[in-house]
């Protein structure tokens, strides 16, 4: 073969640079970033739930909400583009109330005990669910038996807060499978498949990239479900390692999560050019011939 | 192509392309992670066109769907050429500057008139002339096949012809245009790459150049064949033919694998010695002497694979292997020296590191560099260099250095197995979403989307045969026969039916498949054999 | 696409309400001009309610297949609308409004005895013919108490019954009832955008066209775009939904918009409980509204042009619809209006039970055939609105302003009412007030002068409190009744106009049960899909809920401060102006009234 030039993408005409001010520090930002953007490049931690970068931001959850200054109310940094000569405050008052409210009313309705993310913000912002039912006990939640119809992966929508990322996943910013959307208004609203039909009867391909994308363990491996159940679930003591899948040619990262010598969940990284932390249900779940072993029957 | 046996493309182009043909591929549910590049790409505004004997779920994607006859793609294919000419589409510059060949090109598809392909490929000649003037109206084209092509007795004259199509618009050799061949398993690309193919040292040399021969003398301390080796089909023919006796297999299941099973089974039966390394024992490895029980590269050892964009990346161990498995390396330096040889014990970055001193397209790829870049597309000279996110750019250079990319002159050829009276229907073989080759991986978890394995038929073939939903049927070649429930597809034309051999341990296809093969690049057609259908006595 | 569908199969007669709709199912439609269809769901759904009085599952497979939408996004739309089913309903449904201006006029009473005859709200078995179900605002309070009665089959049927006693509701539902439409009381000291209504036959178009109508659209002829919107701009004509934007600001800027096309809304989807202006201007003024979008859409650059009509207003949407079509019918839409050389034309879309649809890029989204949930703002709808295209957005009113201000000439509109609140407005009187009706002022009436107008307060009852503006707006004392009726006064005085909402509640009333009633509505009525509204509703509405029951002094504290948080967290951290207002309500009364004063103090 002939060694010629290296062959390059055409080049991204360069960014204009918009100046904004975060917290006190001014700061030169490229046109069409976000404010999350903004506040990732100057160090300032935001709390997210619904924002993932590989889909679109649906500004849902609003635990990211900021101050800017001549805006009314406040605006989601996940989604909001900078835009010359905005103030920003993230830590005022009124965002720090924001925040520990967001927290509360999701903790008081939905059971996050394996959403380790949204544990942390509601210790940093102080949140307090327990005053919502301190009264009489009548907050209403979403609690509900687990959803297990498959052999592959449980929904337990106890522990959904309606971020929208697995409806994304399985649509058009990944699968576009669309087995899943939200359904019904309000309080009520919940993912579904249509009239609810269980996961084998609905489109479903189980990709599991929405449990690949959901930050709460509402979807989750029947094996960490199982093990979590048995009180054999040890994250600590878990290895992740990446390797490439072996199925077909296309080469996807898959980051095996493995405790006692068996493969108990497998993801991919999400920054991956080739998978954007998505796979197929090969990947995802066929692992299962390499420790299906003797000693185990 | 052009003396590079890859991709030209990256996945990502798919996202920034105007058109993308996916010509005997179901990337939907054979390569469903490139099927999300592709998905972007729609979403992004490019058209899709499907070129496929099936209604696919990637079928359904298209813009335009051409349901061609099974083994009539080079008609097909020199028929859209022919129509780029006339229209006057082609791009002369590039064909002037960057191709030999042309004139006897044009001259070979100027018989395959719109109507010539309709009547032999069954699509409508409205259909071609849209894709003609697509293809080549369109900036940028990805052209991209699997299986659909190469599973063929004239496999290499089906890759000819669709690169001659890219050679006539210009469209390879520059960001968002090229041709992609998937690969059907994780590391056919590599295994390629490696000298794992009878003609080639690792990364493209030719095993009869000189030059080559006297640096990988000197590298292995060893004498070397001056002749290219036998293709897989060639072994069997050899063990036919009885100059063979012994056969070492890593990794393959040729008993369940190969088309004509019955006859294959035969002829590894008939052998003096059969030695298997593999990580089960499979069908073949029963059949064998001796069995080395391996580690699963991709999770219980190091080492690398290669993809269908040319991207090394590396393989790790996440798990030890069971029993008394060992790593392939391992077992291999075991046995060079139980024969006499002193080889010493290699980790597989030091084989690596080896590779790396021979191969110049893999040159550059340190360890430390895959990993910190996550994989590196070859060629990849040093280890300043990127590594190429497309190849062929210097086509596009003037003068063009080097050799210039040829057109090939093929002409259709029908499968070798023509349909008549007694085999009345064309069956097709191909793969499904959930479940891999011959199920030795993929039978090992529970897919809800698994129903059993199927012969899928037309509703209209139902009726004529008829056979109902989920009725047991015969189905019978000149080979062999099997006994398989009918699903009605209404994505399958009549005339057509469609199975799989995942499930060989049930429903063993390939004893129904022909064993015809190209004489290039040694695939079997797997694609087109004549079968019959029978509903009573099952 | 490669979707999926359940076996489940529609009947015929579901397939012929959908093929009714769509024309005849053709082979060979492919994927993608389905998909340009995706837009006619709702539409859909509708003609499967009226003909079906549910959506089965093997419907929404057949629905999803003619419009290539999967089946579980399809359910999602669905399921989001009041007025649409996802289990089996009989086919007569009788909506009885239990809101707050209802509940003045006894709907309670009425929801008791219908309960001890036909059985709790929603229950009913399969077999029975009728159920009845609690519903928000009808929009018809100035004939509380209201119901509506739907009837699905071939001959369907929606009727608006108001007022209703417990006779009339028993008869609707055994199927007896025939609900008849009274003319609405009007009033006012300066009849101008209400001046045909009553007077002139609202199904005639030469009786409109005798009454002024069309001369504004020809005088539009002769301005030319710049011009109109110029005019406009002068009148200093603000946004009569509830947010009062400029209107003439926001044409220039669709105007000036590079994108095209550019579309045209009439935003008719008047759910604001206690709301029912734009009712009565499309039920009796109907081509003023279709003349009034002709304009509008010829000064902005539309050729096309939809009228989302509130799916509980089956008579506007009726005498709208049969205004479109004489319209069409006489060259005043269609491909060269007025043989003007211009092209454009109106559709008529039904809401489908859902106020959020009412919030601009909600209703975007239900035009679209999704669920009505709003988008984030930016873009704005100028920019990018339906379909993603520049958009003009009005209200009924708004656009009914428009004749107005080019027959007089924008300086002459701005000199009525007040410098910053220019022109007449329409304002919707009901709850403890003598004559309940439309009733039209300019801008700086005082809200004595305008209450008197209606007659003053009802019998000998005492004025506790007046609701402005809606669930959304605020209540404001009897004190308030010298306030000059415009924008800057009533937001000095901490309330809004909003919608024209002037609700009377007199001390007879339980001013706590109004505001958990209101909570409950925006429970209700919240899309879901922001935590604060999704949520916070809920928990806004436990609060005043435990501060109804008996609990500890501590806990009322507590709880008085926790509504305070929680309406805080809506207002700042919701998405649309639903979750942001829905504590307005709770926090003027304890403002303007001092509410909960005393639990706060303990």
């Amino acid at each position: 073969m002939i060694r010629g030039p290296i062959p390059q993408a055409p080049a991204q005409p360069p960014k204009a640079q918009v100046e904004i001010t975060i917290d006190g520090t001014a700061a030169r930002i490229p046109e069409g970033s976000t404010i999350l953007d903004a506040c990732k490049s100057l160090g300032v931690e935001t709390p997210t739930l619904c924002f993932l970068q590989s889909l679109t931001p649906v500004n849902a959850c609003r635990v990211c909400v900021v101050e800017l200054e001549g805006s009314r109310v406040l605006v989601p940094a996940c989604a909001r583009r900078v835009e010359p000569g905005m103030v920003i405050h993230t830590d005022s008052e009124r965002v720090r109330h924001s925040r520990k409210m967001v927290l509360e009313f999701l903790a008081s309705s939905v059971d996050l005990s394996t959403a380790p993310d949204a544990q942390r913000f509601c210790e940093r912002y102080g949140a307090d669910p327990a005053r919502y039912a301190e009264s009489d006990g009548s907050a209403a939640t979403v609690e509900q038996p687990v959803k297990i119809d498959n052999q592959l992966y449980v929904r337990d929508y106890s522990k959904c807060i309606l971020c929208y990322k697995c409806v994304e996943a399985c649509g058009v910013d990944a699968q576009n499978t669309f087995a899943i959307a939200v359904a019904g208004r309000g309080f009520e609203a919940h993912i579904s498949t249509e009239y609810d039909v269980p996961l084998p009867d609905s489109a479903c391909v189980y990709c599991g990239n929405c449990i690949g994308v959901c930050p709460t363990g509402a979807l989750m491996f029947s094996s960490e479900h199982e093990l979590r159940a048995r009180g054999q679930w040890n994250e600590a003591e878990q290895t992740a390692t990446e390797t490439i899948c072996s199925y077909c040619g296309v080469g996807c990262t898959l980051t095996l999560h493995v405790q006692d010598n068996s493969i108990v969940k497998v993801t991919s990284p999400i920054e991956n050019d080739v998978t954007s932390g998505h796979l197929c249900v090969k990947g995802r779940f066929g692992f299962s011939y390499v420790q299906n072993r003797p000693d185990d029957v | 192509m052009f003396g590079a046996g890859g991709g030209t493309s990256s996945y990502e182009e798919a996202e920034h392309t105007d058109l993308i043909v996916l010509w005997g591929s179901n990337a939907r549910e054979t390569h469903p992670i490139y099927f999300h590049h592709v998905l972007r790409g729609i979403h992004n505004g490019a058209k899709l066109y499907v070129v496929d004997p099936r209604r696919t779920s990637s079928a359904q994607w298209a813009d335009g769907w051409l349901s061609l006859d099974v083994g009539s793609d080079v008609a097909l294919a020199n028929a859209l050429g022919r129509e780029i000419l006339h229209a006057g589409l082609e791009d002369r510059d590039f064909i002037a500057r960057a191709t030999s060949g042309f004139e006897e090109y044009r001259a070979t598809v100027e018989p395959y008139t719109l109507e010539h392909a309709e009547k032999t490929s069954g699509v409508p000649a409205a259909l071609i002339r849209e894709l003609a003037h697509a293809f080549a109206r369109a900036e940028r084209a990805q052209l991209c096949w699997t299986l659909g092509i190469t599973e063929h007795h004239n496999a290499v004259d089906n890759v000819r012809a669709l690169i001659n199509l890219a050679l006539l618009c210009g469209h390879v050799g520059r960001y968002g245009s090229g041709v992609c061949p998937l690969r059907g398993q994780n590391n056919v690309q590599g295994g390629g790459d490696m000298g794992a193919i009878p003609n080639k040292f690792p990364g493209g040399q030719d095993v009869e150049d000189p030059a080559s021969i006297a640096k990988f003398e000197r590298a292995w301390n060893a004498t070397l064949p001056r002749k290219a080796g036998w293709n897989l089909t060639d072994i069997f023919h050899a063990v036919e033919r009885g100059e063979l006796d012994t056969l070492y297999i890593i990794g393959e299941n040729p008993a369940q694998s190969e088309a004509d099973q019955e006859h294959a089974m035969e002829l590894l039966r008939s052998l003096k010695h059969l030695i298997v390394q593999d990580i089960f024992l499979t069908k073949t490895g029963e059949l064998a002497e001796v069995v080395f029980p391996a580690s699963a590269t991709w999770c219980e050892s190091d080492g690398t694979v290669t993809s269908s964009e040319r991207r090394v990346q590396r393989c790790r161990k996440a798990l030890d292997p069971p029993g008394d498995a060992r790593d392939d390396i391992a077992i291999m330096v075991a046995l060079a020296r139980r024969l006499g040889h002193d080889w010493p014990e290699y980790t597989a970055q030091e084989a690596w590191d080896e590779c790396r001193s021979l191969s110049p397209w893999h040159a550059g790829m340190s360890y430390e560099r895959l990993d910190e870049l996550g994989g590196i597309q070859w060629p990849c000279y040093d280890e300043e260099h990127p590594g190429e996110k497309f190849l062929h750019a210097r086509l596009w250079e003037d003068p063009v250095p080097g050799e210039r990319a040829a057109f090939a002159c093929v002409e259709h050829e029908p499968p070798v197995e023509a349909l008549d009276d007694a085999y009345p229907i064309r069956l097709t073989t191909g793969r499904r979403l959930d479940s891999f080759n011959t199920g030795v991986q993929s039978g090992g978890y529970t897919s809800p989307l698994r129903r059993g394995e199927t012969l899928d038929i037309s509703p209209e073939d139902a009726q004529r045969y008829g056979v109902r939903e989920g009725e047991r049927v015969r189905v019978s070649s000149r080979r062999g026969s099997i006994v398989i429930p009918a699903r009605i597809d209404p994505g399958l034309r009549p005339g057509l039916v469609f199975t799989t051999f995942h499930f060989n341990d049930d429903i063993a296809t390939n004893l129904l498949t022909i064993d015809v093969t190209d004489p290039k690049s040694g695939t079997a057609e797997f694609k087109a054999c004549a079968v019959r259908i029978e509903t009573a006595a099952v | 696409m490669d979707l999926h569908y359940t076996a489940d199969v529609a009947t015929d007669d579901e397939r012929a309400a959908v093929d009714g709709l769509l024309g005849p199912a053709r082979n060979g439609v492919s994927g993608a001009a389905a998909r340009r269809q995706r837009h006619l769901l709702l539409p859909v759904l509708h003609a499967l309610a009226d003909r079906i009085g549910w959506i089965s599952a093997g419907a929404l497979n057949y629905v999803s297949r003619r419009l290539d939408v999967a089946p579980a996004e399809a359910y999602g739309v669905a399921t989001f609308y009041a007025l649409f089913s996802t289990t089996p309903r009989p086919p007569r449904v009788l909506h009885v409004c239990d809101d707050i201006a209802c509940i003045d006029a006894g709907a309670q009473a009425l929801c008791s005895a219908l309960a001890s005859t036909f059985g709790p709200a929603g229950e009913s078995g399969p077999d029975a013919a009728a159920t009845w179900l609690r519903t928000p605002c009808l929009g018809l309070c100035d004939r509380a108490p209201a119901a509506l009665l739907a009837t699905a089959g071939a001959q369907h049927a929606m009727v608006q019954l108001a007022p209703v006693d417990a006779e009339d509701l028993a008869r609707a539902m055994t199927g007896t009832s025939n609900g008849a439409g009274a003319v609405p009381r009007i009033g006012g000291s300066e009849l101008r955008l209400l001046r045909r209504v009553g007077k002139v036959d609202p199904e005639s178009i030469d009786a409109y066209r005798a009454h002024d109508g069309y001369s504004a659209l020809r005088e539009a002829f002769e301005l030319g775009p710049g011009r109109i919107i110029a005019e406009i701009t002068a009148s200093k004509l603000l946004g009569r939904g509830g947010a009062a934007f400029p209107t003439g600001r926001k044409m220039d800027a669709v105007a000036r918009a590079p994108e095209r096309p550019h579309y045209l809304i009439c935003n008719a989807d008047e759910s604001e409980p206690g709301t029912f202006k734009d009712r009565i201007l499309m039920e009796y003024d109907p081509y003023a509204i279709v003349e009034a979008m002709t304009i509008a859409a010829y000064a902005v650059g539309c050729e096309r042009g939809f009228i989302y009509i509130r799916g509980e207003y089956p008579l506007a949407a009726h005498r709208i619809g049969h205004a479109v079509a004489q319209a069409r019918r006489h060259g005043f839409l269609g491909n060269d209006i007025m043989s003007r050389g211009f092209r454009f034309d109106i559709e008529v879309r039904r809401g489908a039970g859902a106020y959020i649809c009412g919030e601009e890029t909600a209703l975007f989204n239900s035009i679209e055939g999704k669920r009505g949930e709003p988008r984030s703002k930016p873009p704005f709808p100028v920019q990018a609105g339906l379909f993603g295209k520049p958009t003009q957005i009005n209200n009924v009113e708004t656009l009914a302003n428009i004749p107005l201000i080019l027959l007089e000439g924008g300086a002459a509109y701005a000199r009525i009412g007040t410098p910053d609140s220019t022109g007449t407005r329409l304002f919707c009187l009901s709850g403890a007030i003598a004559h309940p009706g439309l009733y039209e002022v300019p801008h700086g009436t005082t809200l004595g002068a305008l209450i008197e107008m209606a007659g003053g307060v009802r019998g000998q009852e005492r004025l506790q409190a007046i609701l402005l503006g809606g669930a959304a707006g605020a209540f404001v004392p009897p004190g308030a009744l010298t306030m000059p009726l415009t924008f800057e006064d009533a937001r000095a005085a901490g309330a809004t106009l909003g919608s024209g909402v002037v609700m009377l509640f007199s001390e007879r009333v339980d001013l706590p049960a109004i505001l958990r009633r209101i909570a409950q509505f925006f429970r209700d009525e919240s899309c879901g899909q922001c935590v604060p509204c999704r949520v916070g509703t809920v928990r806004q509405e436990e609060a005043l809920h435990r501060l109804a029951s008996d609990g500890t002094s501590a806990g009322r504290k507590g709880d008085v401060l926790l509504l305070d948080e929680i309406g805080r967290a809506m207002r700042d951290a919701s998405i649309c102006g639903l979750g942001q207002t829905a504590a307005n309500v709770i926090d003027s009364a304890r403002k303007n009234l001092d509410l909960f004063t005393s639990e706060a103090q303990q």
